[in-house]
């Protein structure tokens, strides 16, 4: 069990488990998983219909085009821990990791808002309580964690 | 997840099914790149039944805006659920984009 639920005696904990290739295709199935957990315990109808889906496909979306380069030979190692508190969810590809502060871009200024990139970390951290990069064995995570609503 | 497009009057609508993201914006883009290749110029892009969207989608749709009006056309959106709002007023996308509460008052804009 990993620290980062801090989960509470008695709670019930959810646990998915996954890893994928390199490729944008499976991102859609992992947020299946993860958002069916977050259905099972009572997340909030728009956490599971916006939060959670579109901060999870930036999330893999990143890990899969900018971590792994959608290297073949490189996966994307998911986990995700869902009770009736909060979703922890961790993203680890194989990449060199990034900053995440330098990396967000504000998407809303007059300069930004007609930029055909640029919004996905923007989005992370607006529709998830908390978004961190760590640094991991080969690789680099981004957990980010969304309290039920 | 699929586009279909179909003519009414003079303009192309469009109908998201499913989710638009990373995996399948290309789709869309070339679709309607197509039909501006072909001389349309007023298009008009239906999520009833879109589920969420992505900041790829998001970046699409900038692309195919700015694209179609490089050619003289228009493109406005309909139909978006009060997520699918909350994206749009969060990325500040709700300012560029014209967008019409139903089908029939989007095709009634241009």
């Amino acid at each position: 069990m990993n620290a980062s639920l801090d989960q509470r005696p008695g709670d019930e904990v959810r646990v998915v488990e996954v890893d994928i290739p390199s490729d944008v295709q499976y991102i859609e199935r992992v947020v299946e998983l993860v958002r069916h957990e977050c259905r099972q315990m009572s997340f909030g109808t728009r956490q599971i219909m916006l939060n959670v889906p579109v901060a999870l496909t930036e999330a893999l979306s990143n890990a899969i085009l900018r971590g792994n380069r959608e290297d073949p030979g490189k996966t994307v190692h998911v986990i995700a821990w869902v009770d009736t508190h909060r979703l922890v969810v961790e993203v680890k590809d194989e990449g060199f990791g990034f900053d995440i502060d330098r990396c967000t871009i504000d998407p809303t200024t007059p300069e930004n808002v007609e930029r055909e990139d640029g919004r996905g970390l923007f989005l992370m951290r607006k529709l998830m309580d908390r978004v961190e990069h760590l640094e991991a064995d080969r690789g680099s995570i981004v957990r980010m964690t969304l309290h039920r609503g | 997840m699929s586009f279909s497009i179909k003519k009414e009057g003079e303009v192309v609508v469009v109908d998201v099914e499913g989710q638009l993201i990373v995996g399948n914006r290309q789709e869309l883009k070339q679709k309607v790149l197509d039909e501006l290749e072909r001389g349309d110029k007023r298009f008009l892009i239906d999520f009833a039944q879109t589920g969420y969207i992505d900041s790829s989608g998001l970046g699409v749709l900038v692309s195919l805006s700015k694209k179609i009006r490089e050619q003289g056309g228009e493109l406005r959106l309909a139909n978006l659920n009060d997520d699918l709002k909350t994206l749009f007023e969060l990325t500040k996308l709700d300012t560029l984009f014209q967008i019409a509460d139903t089908r029939e008052r989007g095709l009634n804009s241009f």
